[in-house]
């Protein structure tokens, strides 16, 4: 059996992923960060962006996640953040529409949202 | 029909409205409730990591931050007050209200000057009618509270604190809110939010006793304890409207429950009053009859 750990994504109102992985990869404010199975404990903020899980079963699930924390303790990777959602999820044309109206309305915070989003979806 | 028994009439079916009304109330308050504890159910991950992740920088890290260490002498303290929006849901806001009267009562008797911050229309009304001062006050989201509000709330209270208190800044953080125990009861708690106390933290995240491992921080524990602790201020706020949500609907579950309760005992005896005006109606109308038959037939008996 591959080593493992065990990854809980969730959002402020709701638990987005959770499951089994290999390997996570997320941005902190100091730099990308890959976080294996074993690593030292670890407490980081982290950037807004998309974040990368590498299941056991080999698959990939990518998440856009706008600001946050990341902590992993006992082979537990906890992701903290405000909102949070899988690439599945987003609506790619949506989040153009949305990124070309915050860009109209100069709105940085919206900007910012959609273009974490259309990234998350650019990695799918 | 007579007057009396068309009055009774009259109010039997103006109860029977309002019992309609209550009943209908009674059905959307416990349809809510399921709603509003399962959104509580939805957020007490995040909360619960974000306690985790706060303790373990504050008792990991020799870190002083404003927000986890007490000043030596408090003089300024801010009372953050959820109250509800709408009423008919017996003392949900009442009580809410006095609790929170006893604590800006305790606190400016240790000498404190109190800032109050006021969640929901109730609220509002009551210190708008007492002219009190009120630092700030939000309404139109009690019954559903979503994270944009709570952090709409928590942004001037985390600006407050931060703030020096010579300033107009705030030493304490306190929150009033219904905790919802269970559906048939709720209690007005009285909570010290900041500065953090680590005991009360690791008891409400289900981890005192636990030894938490050596973090390694990024970038650096200060840092980390910078961007935790206005989450974390912000998830237990929107904790708190949550719970004041599913206590608010159940309040008024209750609340219109005995209302219904009582409109049925009304209609009864109503209807039983009804029923007795209409056969005293009947025994005087045959009395009468009998009366006049018997006052013809004695004139009828003269007249041979």
């Amino acid at each position: 059996m591959a080593a493992e750990l065990h990854v809980e994504l969730v959002a402020a109102d709701r638990s987005v992923w959770s499951g089994e992985a290999t390997l996570v990869i997320a941005r902190t404010t100091s730099g990308d960060i890959g976080v294996m199975p074993g690593h030292q404990p670890l407490l980081g903020v982290l950037e807004s962006g998309p974040v990368t899980i590498r299941t056991t079963e080999g698959g990939t699930v990518i998440a856009a996640v706008h600001g946050g924390f990341i902590s992993f303790a006992d082979n537990k990777l906890s992701l903290l953040a405000e909102i949070a959602e899988l690439a599945d999820e987003i609506d790619a044309q949506r989040a153009e529409r949305a990124l070309e109206r915050a860009k109209a309305d100069s709105d940085a915070a919206a900007e910012r949202r959609a273009d974490v989003r259309l990234r998350a979806v650019a990695v799918r | 029909m007579g007057a009396q028994l068309r009055v009774y009439k009259r109010r039997i079916k103006s109860v029977t409205a309002t019992k309609k009304i209550t009943k209908a109330m009674e059905m959307i308050a416990a349809s809510r409730i399921v709603k509003a504890q399962r959104k509580v159910a939805a957020s007490t991950p995040y909360a619960t990591e974000l306690t985790r992740a706060v303790t373990a920088v504050a008792t990991g890290s020799n870190t002083s931050h404003p927000l986890t260490t007490e000043t030596e002498n408090p003089t300024r303290a801010a009372v953050l007050l959820v109250t509800s929006d709408r009423g008919l849901a017996g003392g949900y806001s009442s009580n809410a209200i006095k609790a929170a009267d006893q604590l800006t009562e305790r606190l400016r008797g240790e000498g404190k000057e109190v800032d109050t911050y006021i969640v929901g229309r109730k609220g509002v009304a009551y210190y708008g009618f007492r002219e009190r001062k009120v630092a700030e006050a939000w309404t139109g989201f009690t019954d559903s509270p979503s994270y944009a509000d709570a952090k709409k709330v928590a942004a001037p209270l985390i600006e407050a604190i931060t703030q020096e208190t010579a300033e107009g800044g705030v030493d304490e953080l306190h929150i009033v809110f219904t905790e919802f125990v269970s559906m048939m009861t709720q209690t007005p708690v009285r909570n010290r939010m900041l500065p953090l106390s680590l005991e009360q933290a690791a008891e409400e995240s289900g981890t005192k006793g636990e030894i938490l491992p050596l973090f390694d921080f990024e970038p650096s524990a200060e840092d980390v304890l910078d961007a935790l602790l206005p989450r974390y201020v912000e998830s237990r706020i929107y904790n708190a409207l949550l719970q004041a949500a599913a206590s608010e609907h159940a309040a008024r579950r209750r609340a219109m429950k005995s209302a219904t309760d009582n409109a049925g005992e009304l209609i009864n005896s109503l209807s039983r009053l009804a029923n007795a005006a209409r056969q005293a109606e009947i025994t005087q109308e045959i009395s009468e009859i009998v009366g006049g038959s018997a006052a013809l037939a004695d004139a009828a008996g003269s007249d041979k």
